[in-house]
């Protein structure tokens, strides 16, 4: 019987077994930002350890930082974030750590620029105190969220403690209809196992449809893992992702190149390798996904009527009434139609240049409807910079978005980007959580980034597939 | 370096019904711009309390009944979303100092190891009967003890499920990683010497 890349990964990095039963691993890759390594690096302080694999770690400032040119003045207007970013400027220089940093003109989300500059390569373990770290598994990784208290074991120990995890394939078949994308085919998978279906699981995606995804494409399924409760989710690394990595800044070159290609050959699964649940999902049979409720399993098919509450397992009940009472939203009411105030799109999950593009294909020529505020947001100052030599943040400004600069903006809103009162959004982001993205009150729905795009042209939620022609 | 051990946990109980209860909700990320985990305490369910508070409604978290609670009785999936250290951290500096639910996020279930906040496991039906014993005698305390897995209280002694290796862990001291972690920092070296990417694939 053959082995899947999660095993062939996780035992080249088993350093042993520890007492609890769990494995130390070593760390590939570590990066972190300014919300959750304030605090490990003040556990590292106070046991007086020192950070021994300093060059395994990279840092970036994403959530807190503004995205106007005016809001990223020095000190930052929020006394927090300015401290938060002077903290990780200060702990980055005391540990000799490297620091994407606006100053530097290469800051942006820790989950794009880990790929965009070659730092994210197959066969490494990788760890972030960051959630959303499962999207670094496009490249045959295995990439996990972790605590502060974790970031702290990685700082001191360059390992972590941690359980072995089944795998669970999950094979797309076929091809993708028109004006269906990476973010129906997250939204899909979460649909159907639900938010807590991969606990316990690592996530193998893997088919025809994700055979033909690019690397961008691919990060946006594997970014989504967790909110399917999978901590981590991979894709076996073949030419699409060799491709993608050739002549990026911290890639090998010349024979060191063809050496790391031959091994990352050997990482994938292997054609026999022994899952503990394979689940098999029509890519015909997805449609452009919008959520509905406040989970992101709550979603309907762009085509579809709100579920009603009984057609749930009775323990689900409590959440789906829940979510139909913030969202203000009735049983058997059809998605399409609903009135949107904000559109968002960007964030680790998408916002990338091909989000950005496809976005940007449904508003050319086109105005922002009246009363929508509608941002773009790069998701690093080099997708940024690829944007505006493309003319596309042209595009976007000419039909009435606002473009931004680089950070999670309005993901999560711990910036001034958020939504106010109860306020709805269509967001191309990763979690419709109550009060997700900045008021407590605040609505989210989650869209891939031509719906989000559609949604901002017409002020309501459209099906993307009646734009195609455009 | 040990930790302390952690036998038992006895303390009045709070109930918080409903699956899929994220971190966002336990403390709103707004609150999340800190470089400590100070104060991080007083706002936990901060939005949930509020918009409950509209309605005339209470949370439980602003219950008056369950103000010293420290044993935690929630549902599916808790602790879901983000992998902040603060949603724990929070629920710990409150008050929380074990938490029963029918399941876990992982990362939240590994942040609470790493506070030695022990997790219990038990299906929907000890859950629920648990929530209502607190709900009808909130002075009562519970009493976990991590060796048995059990929680003695108002309805008797029931049995719950807890993983062993953090069983062990808080049984011995070691639910801090970190200090077995530091006695292999050779061996880990070691390993990343046979690393080929550590090396740039020279």
């Amino acid at each position: 019987m053959g082995q899947s890349l999660y095993h062939k990964v996780f035992d080249r990095h088993c350093v042993t077994q520890l007492a609890s039963g769990q494995f130390q691993l070593f760390i590939g890759l570590h990066l972190i930002h300014e919300v959750t390594s304030p605090q490990a690096f003040a556990m590292v302080r106070e046991q007086n350890l020192s950070v021994p694999f300093p060059d395994r770690t990279f840092a970036t400032v994403d959530h807190i930082i503004p995205t106007t040119g005016a809001g990223r003045q020095r000190p930052l207007q929020d006394p927090l974030a300015e401290e938060m970013l002077q903290h990780i400027e200060q702990n980055t220089a005391d540990f000799g750590i490297s620091f994407f940093s606006p100053d530097k003109n290469d800051q942006g989300i820790v989950h794009v620029i880990g790929p965009e500059r070659g730092l994210t390569q197959p066969g490494m373990t990788i760890a972030c105190g960051d959630s959303h770290t499962s999207t670094h598994g496009a490249f045959g990784t295995l990439a996990f969220g972790i605590g502060t208290s974790q970031v702290a074991d990685v700082l001191a120990t360059q390992t972590l403690a941690m359980a072995k995890l089944k795998v669970r394939r999950i094979n797309f078949s076929g091809a993708l209809q028109p004006g269906v994308y990476a973010k129906d085919v997250a939204l899909a998978y979460i649909n159907r196992l639900g938010v807590n279906g991969g606990v316990g699981f690592a996530y193998e995606f893997g088919g025809e449809v994700i055979d033909r995804m690019t690397m961008e494409e691919r990060m946006t399924v594997c970014n989504m893992s967790i909110e399917g409760g999978a901590r981590c989710g991979y894709v076996n690394p073949d030419q699409t992702t060799f491709d993608y990595l050739k002549g990026r800044d911290y890639c090998p070159e010349g024979e060191a190149w063809e050496r790391a290609v031959a091994d990352w050959q050997n990482l994938a699964s292997d054609a026999d390798a022994d899952y503990d649940d394979v689940i098999e999902i029509k890519g015909e049979d997805i449609e452009p996904f919008v959520t509905w409720g406040i989970t992101p399993a709550q979603s309907v098919g762009v085509g579809q009527n709100l579920p009603a509450v009984d057609s749930f397992a009775e323990a689900d009940q409590i959440v789906v009434r829940e979510a139909y009472e913030y969202m203000s939203f009735e049983e058997g009411q059809p998605i399409v139609g609903t009135p949107v105030d904000v559109v968002f799109i960007g964030s680790c999950t998408n916002g990338r240049m091909s989000d950005l593009r496809e976005a940007a294909k449904f508003v050319k020529g086109k105005k922002v409807a009246e009363g929508v505020r509608a941002l773009v947001v790069p998701g690093s100052q080099e997708v940024a910079r690829q944007a505006i030599a493309e003319g596309l943040n042209k595009v976007f400004d000419e039909a009435g978005f606002q473009w931004r600069e680089a950070g999670c903006s309005m993901c999560l809103a711990m910036n001034p980007d958020q939504l106010q009162g109860n306020e709805i959004s269509a967001s191309t982001s990763n979690r419709n959580f109550k009060g997700r993205q900045g008021s407590p009150t605040g609505r989210t729905l989650l869209m891939s980034p031509a719906m989000a795009a559609v949604a901002a042209v017409e002020g309501k939620v459209t099906d993307v597939r009646k734009h195609l022609e455009n | 370096m040990a930790g302390k051990i952690v036998t038992e946990i006895t303390g009045p109980g709070i109930p918080l019904r409903g699956n899929d209860i994220d971190t966002d909700r336990i403390v709103p990320a707004r609150f999340l711009k800190c470089v400590t985990f100070d104060g991080i305490g007083k706002h936990a369910f901060a939005d949930d309390i509020k918009g409950l508070a509209v309605k005339g409604e209470t949370h439980p978290f602003a219950d008056a009944r369950f103000a010293n609670a420290a044993v935690l009785v929630a549902n599916q999936n808790f602790g879901c979303g983000s992998s902040r250290e603060h949603a724990p951290q929070s629920l710990q500096r409150w008050g929380i100092r074990a938490i029963i639910a029918e399941s876990y996020s992982e990362i939240f279930y590994g942040n609470c190891v790493s506070l030695a906040i022990p997790c219990f496991t038990a299906d929907h039906e000890t859950c629920a009967k648990l929530q209502d014993a607190i709900e009808s005698n909130s002075e009562g305390d519970l009493t976990l003890n991590i060796a048995a897995a059990t929680a003695t209280g108002p309805c008797g002694t029931i049995a719950l499920q807890i993983q062993p290796g953090a069983q062990s862990q808080f049984l011995d001291g070691s639910w801090n990683a970190r200090t077995g972690l530091l006695e292999n920092l050779d061996a880990a070296k070691a390993v990343a010497e046979k690393l080929a990417y550590v090396s740039n694939y020279a």
